[in-house]
């Protein structure tokens, strides 16, 4: 590894201990999620219903750390913080080994 | 930004899963031939950067929240079709592993943030850019590059939400998917980036930019691609690091 590039992983290591102000930002300023991204019970107070195909196709998939954290939306904001740290280290951990690997299989110019 | 599943009807996402597809594998074409294996450090920071700039939720105080998705930087240091890969990836395992976006949504998510989002950060860069070496050019096209490419990304998601009371509605009338028309989802998601969210996308575009250009500026592919024009810059930048 060269020198820079050393530098450039230890930036993106700050920013992963960084990643919490990305919970506790919201929740000082009293900020909901984002727009178009409720769940079907934020639909159903918004809207007095839940659209139909939605609530079919909503729960398809059970993500094994769902929003970055342990303990689901109701965790305290301690558990959050620590979440977001262990999945900030995960999610860059699977993201540059995928793609290393696509990567190394495509991208055969040693030069 | 991230659809999750159930807000886009099929008539909606099986197509965009084919944009995606389609963009991916000329992407994949085009990363064989123009990249060498020193690139592929800089692909996994790539990714593992963009990744981690979308936890960063930005509140707009009593409001929603957004973020940066790091494609403007990532189309200017990598080049848009290496960017469209990167971010792909990143937007993949956002959705299986952490529930970002659904899985139904990805093929659209993707087309959104990582081939609509670089395409048009790349373009505005070289637009106000031009023939320029001039340093005010250059930042003012980093951040603009990552205002706009943000910005539309969004607009382009606002109408896909939008267009989905249109596609599909029940026997009732009530609408099967997003419910909320044009007039609505537009609006919403172009003020809030327009106002907030694409600022700070090009705060982070031109203060990494000018990092590069300061450290690294033979890696800056948008100031590679063409040599000759760029030539100065590189050893300018050189010289200062």
């Amino acid at each position: 590894m060269t020198k820079s590039q050393k530098k450039l992983w230890i930036g993106l290591f700050i920013l992963t201990l960084l990643t919490p102000l990305g919970v506790i930002l919201p929740e000082k300023f009293k900020a909901s999620g984002s727009w178009g991204e409720w769940g079907p019970e934020e639909l159903e107070k918004l809207l007095g219903y839940v659209p139909e195909g939605l609530k079919r196709l909503a729960d398809l998939w059970k993500a094994p750390i769902s929003d970055y954290t342990f303990g689901g939306e109701n965790a305290t904001l301690a558990v959050k913080v620590i979440s977001y740290i262990a999945s900030g280290i995960l999610g860059v951990l699977a993201a540059g080994l995928l793609i290393y690997v696509i990567s190394r299989l495509i991208v055969r110019n040693e030069k | 930004m991230h659809i999750p599943d159930g807000y886009l009807s099929p008539q909606t996402y099986v197509p965009l899963y084919g944009a995606s597809f389609v963009c991916w594998s000329v992407a994949l074409r085009r990363m064989k031939k123009e990249l060498s294996t020193k690139h592929i450090p800089y692909l996994a920071m790539a990714a593992a950067f963009s990744f981690l700039i979308m936890m960063f939720n930005v509140p707009i105080p009593g409001g929603t929240t957004g973020h940066a998705v790091g494609a403007g930087i990532i189309a200017i240091l990598l080049g848009p079709w290496t960017a469209v890969i990167a971010i792909s990836v990143s937007l993949i395992i956002q959705a299986i592993v952490f529930g970002d976006g659904g899985i139904t949504a990805l093929g659209a998510n993707c087309f959104n943030m990582a081939v609509v989002m670089p395409f048009v950060s790349y373009w505005v860069f070289n637009l106000i850019r031009g023939n320029s070496m001039g340093h005010a050019r250059l930042y003012s096209g980093a951040f603009l590059s990552g205002y706009v490419g943000l910005s539309v990304a969004e607009i382009v998601t606002g109408f896909e939400f939008g267009l989905q009371p249109l596609i599909a509605s029940g026997p009732d009338g009530r609408p099967l998917y997003a419910p909320y028309p044009l007039s609505v989802a537009v609006p919403a998601m172009a003020l809030e980036h327009l106002f907030l969210f694409g600022i700070v996308e090009g705060v982070v575009t031109v203060l990494l930019f000018k990092y590069f250009v300061k450290h690294e500026p033979g890696l800056v592919y948008a100031l590679t691609v063409n040599p000759v024009r760029n030539s100065n810059i590189i050893s300018n930048g050189t010289k200062e690091a």
